[in-house]
């Protein structure tokens, strides 16, 4: 018995498709007036990629710095700027259009079994918001930075810094509005445009939470669009909002900041749970175990995500009854990730299971979000926090989920389905490697992190004590192998756009409807509208239509 | 050992024998916050071995090689009301816990000393009650409630001990507490947590614990020859706030004998208690507090004192019982020419000297 479902064509005989979505145009126009989803898909995959890069590099300079207790490398102000910077565009440009805008905008109309998405040109314009503000953020860098934390935290970015304040806060408005049109784009799609048969419970469980990240993205957003312009209002004409000698209050900022920044990493990492419950199913050739709760799981998340905000101001003085709830509330939203943990690991009980470079990355995340999700839980609990909050235990659990969660869950997803976006396969053996050293390499830059966290050393800090130093260099060294981790796949994965071998329409044997066509997709996804008369992760129904095929062609 | 570079076998050696997992103890609050610190990590640590136990057998037991047709389940209802029930429970008693010690450590003891402490850009000013004030150090005792008010002067700073594992936020514009109760004598980190600009790492010093004698001499010692309420008593005079404040029935202010810790009717029929922070905003934003039965004339302060000399003149307030003195200094500055009693006070008293902001 072999050790892996993946089912190549001849490839003696196989050819990509001659007509498809890529090659059914050419030229530069043809990409950046395109209105087709799954191209659409391909340019933001290329730009943050792109601005990946930019904030990796960064994050290599901050750990550089870090290697030594004197702030020597770089100055503090640079180093602010840079971790400024790493923030804002890890954040904006990456994490949150990060599985949406790539994956989910090439998936979702495939896998519900819809042309396009609703609203093609505003699917567009999004894009164009997103490079928009991402070219900002490129301009706010090199003509002299911004040191104000990704966080904006006034009067320190309303009064107290000569830095480009208001370049990026405009730029990350713009980008905001970018997740804004994405999410109704998905919303009214999955609303509207499901194939005849696919119902709300037939519907693949990465249609589920991208839909639960898009309503996050509808609601929370504007608020801190709204929180910006009051920023940029109050350093540009001093309206005096967030002034206390005005009459204003500088705890308002962080509470219509943290409104959207604390669902955002729900934002950041639903999508992410979606690819992963895919991926389980997968390479364990079974459903996912109790598809209603890790469907709900994902809504739940989402409506409780927004109602947790002050967990992120306990130390600041805000009333400790309403921190009472607000503690209590963060125990709540804890609770459907648990459950989403127990529902992915039963299903591989009586699976099939293989080990292909998606399933490793997917079990990396299992690992490392169940890490960062229960140091959540030391964050959430009032008591605790008030040590370990604002300390590298917040840098190394907020890593934990959004890299080691997230970039985890995207890595799995961008190999999963790069077969049907590319049409070839990656290089197995070496991506394999990859996933490993992607997983040795995050926990030694961050597992540290904790401790020093743990034992006072605060976050955003270009020098610190010495005793500090071991964890510090511990740290320095892993980030180096992850930064080898995340180079290898660029590498490979553009080794084969060329000499990857064919895929075939379906190499994963997997069930979603995205499978049961050729790859790349055509640009109209469907000859004919599709109709689904079975449940999501139907392994059994994908037999009978391989007999069926096998009986016709014989 | 001749291939490995002696500064690697160096450090190895000295994380070794320097190993800590958590920073030391030394205040009452410490060993109590690190029961729940490591019951969350029992906790965590059970449910990920659980895990990595359950999806490592899986994988074993159920590899393609061994097992090469899946069973398809459904779900099970009972297994999903038990990973529900069971880490809800858990984290609910977490909850009950952190919010017990939470509450400990920002409700001071009536009997603590009390210590202002003032962030600004980019350096931390302790104000003792006896005058004694110190730049990014705290000299406290052993055995003793100190309670810190916090304000800031500028940005959002946050004084963290880890060594205490207390913390609070600095914030613009109001006061805020926390307090301690130091065990172990030594000297301990205070950083600066909250992101406050360029040199946000070095907003550092050091927390002294002594003990209770070694504590009254350095007391004694670092003393500058007035108390903060002196200070504050001389800043009431050179800023004439006793030509209205002086408890005279024809006073166009409030008597402030006595006024800390009463209840005040105000105009607008509002009842406040007269606390450090209400005694702040009434000196920076007087029309917004006006008690009930005068009228607001009383000019805004808002930019001309700074926050070490609204603590001066908080403390003075909190300490005045009689209004004989303020009197006597309202007499002493009447004989006074024109204008001298405004400049006296710095000249006289060098800790009152900046007080004002120039």
């Amino acid at each position: 018995m072999s050790s892996t479902i993946v089912s190549l064509p001849d490839q003696s005989t196989a050819r990509i498709p001659k007509i498809n979505f890529i090659t059914k145009e050419n030229g530069l126009l043809s990409w950046l007036l395109t209105s087709d989803h799954k191209r659409i898909a391909i340019l933001y995959l290329i730009s943050i990629t792109f601005f990946f890069t930019i904030g990796g590099a960064l994050a290599g300079v901050i750990r550089l710095e870090l290697l030594t207790p004197q702030s020597d490398l770089m100055a503090a102000d640079t180093y602010n700027k840079v971790f400024t910077m790493h923030g804002v565009v890890m954040i904006f440009l990456f994490l949150v259009p990060s599985v949406p805008a790539t994956l989910g905008n090439f998936l979702i109309p495939l896998m519900i079994g819809a042309k396009d998405l609703a609203l093609p040109k505003i699917n567009l314009l999004s894009w164009y918001l997103y490079i928009a503000g991402g070219i900002l953020v490129l301009y706010t860098m090199i003509s002299g930075g911004v040191d104000t934390g990704w966080t904006f935290t006034t009067p320190l970015s309303t009064h107290y810094v000569n830095t480009n304040v208001l370049t990026t806060g405009m730029a990350i408005f713009i980008a905001g509005f970018s997740s804004i049109f994405t999410g109704l784009n998905f919303i009214v799609t999955i609303h509207k445009m499901r194939a005849p048969g696919m119902t709300w419970f037939r519907l693949p469980l990465f249609v589920w939470s991208n839909y639960a990240a898009s309503i996050l993205m509808v609601l929370g957003t504007p608020v801190l669009a709204i929180a910006l312009v009051l920023v940029a209002l109050e350093r540009t004409v001093g309206i005096g909002v967030f002034d206390p000698t005005k009459g204003g209050d500088p705890l308002l900022f962080q509470h219509l900041f943290w409104f959207y920044s604390h669902p955002a990493v729900y934002i950041m990492i639903l999508p992410g749970m979606g690819v992963i419950s895919e991926v389980i199913s997968a390479f364990s050739r079974k459903r996912v175990f109790g598809y209603t709760a890790v469907a709900f799981s994902s809504v739940a998340i989402a409506v409780f995500g927004f109602f947790v905000w002050e967990h992120h101001m306990f130390i600041m003085g805000v009333s400790s009854y309403s921190m009472l709830v607000f503690s209590l509330l963060t125990m709540l939203v804890a609770v459907p990730s648990a459950i989403k943990i127990f529902n992915w690991t039963f299903t591989l009980y009586k699976g099939s299971i293989t080990f292909e470079t998606p399933m490793l990355y997917a079990f990396g995340f299992m690992g490392l979000f169940t890490i960062g999700g229960l140091t959540g839980v030391f964050l959430g609990t009032s008591g605790t926090d008030i040590h370990l909050t604002e300390t590298y235990f917040i840098v190394a659990h907020f890593h934990f989920v959004m890299v080691g969660g997230m970039l985890m869950a995207y890595l799995a997803g961008i190999h999963f389905w790069w077969p049907k976006i590319t049409g070839r396969m990656y290089p197995e053996k070496i991506s394999q490697l990859a996933a490993v050293v992607t997983f040795i390499g995050f926990n030694f830059t961050f597992f540290p992190q904790f401790i020093l966290g743990t034992l006072g050393m605060p976050r955003r800090y270009a020098a610190y004590p010495p005793e500090f130093q071991i964890l510090n260099v511990f740290s320095t060294a892993g980030a180096t192998i992850l930064g080898v981790g995340y180079l290898l796949p660029i590498l490979y994965l553009t080794w084969s756009l060329k000499y990857g071998e064919i895929a075939g329409n379906n190499p994963w044997q997997a069930t979603g409807l995205e499978w049961q066509i050729q790859s790349p997709p055509l640009t109209e996804n469907f000859l004919e509208v599709p109709v689904m008369d079975h449940d999501a992760y139907d392994y059994e129904w994908l037999e009978r239509q391989k007999e069926k095929e096998v009986a016709s062609a014989g | 050992m001749n291939h490995i570079s002696p500064v690697i076998w160096q450090f190895f050696v000295k994380w070794l024998t320097n190993f800590e997992l958590y920073p030391p103890e030394a205040s009452r609050i410490a060993p109590q916050m690190d029961a729940l610190y490591f019951f969350m990590v029992l906790v965590s640590l059970i449910g990920l071995t659980i895990v990595i136990l359950l999806v490592t057998s899986f994988c074993i037991l159920y590899s393609k090689k061994r097992h090469p047709v899946a069973v398809q389940i459904e779900g099970s209802t009972l297994l999903e009301a038990t990973w529900t029930i069971i880490p809800l429970g858990l984290f609910l008693i977490m909850f009950v816990w952190g919010a017990l010690i939470y509450f400990r450590v920002y409700t001071p003891p009536a009997n603590a000393m009390n210590i202002y402490v003032v962030g600004k850009q980019w350096m931390w000013k302790a104000e003792h009650p006896g005058g004694q004030h110190e730049i990014n150090s705290l000299h406290v005792p052993t055995g003793q409630a100190v309670q810190l008010t916090l304000i800031s002067q500028d940005v959002f700073h946050s004084f963290s001990i880890p060594a205490f594992r207390v913390k609070r936020e600095a914030i613009p514009g109001r006061y805020t507490t926390v307090w301690f109760e130091p065990t172990t004598p030594g000297t301990y980190h205070l950083f600066c947590t909250q992101y406050c600009g360029t040199n946000h790492s070095q907003m550092i010093g050091d927390i002294v614990v002594m003990t209770p004698d070694d504590f009254k001499k350095w007391l004694a010692e670092s003393t500058s020859g007035a108390s903060l309420a002196q200070n504050g008593e001389r800043l009431f005079a050179s800023l004439s706030c006793n030509a209205c404040h002086n408890g005279r029935p024809d006073a166009r202010g409030p008597n402030l004998a006595n006024v800390y810790g009463s209840k005040l009717t105000l105009t607008n029929g509002q009842t406040q208690t007269a606390d450090e922070a209400y005694l702040r905003e009434s000196i920076l934003n007087p029309s917004e507090h006006v008690t009930q039965g005068f009228s607001p004339i009383m000019p805004t302060y808002q930019g001309q004192i700074s926050e070490d000399g609204v603590i001066a003149l908080v403390e003075y307030i909190k300490n005045l019982n009689s209004n004989y003195r303020v009197d006597q200094t309202l007499n002493t500055t009447g004989l006074l020419p024109e204008g001298e009693g405004k400049v006296a006070p710095a000249a006289r008293g060098s800790t009152a000297r900046g007080m004002v902001k120039q």
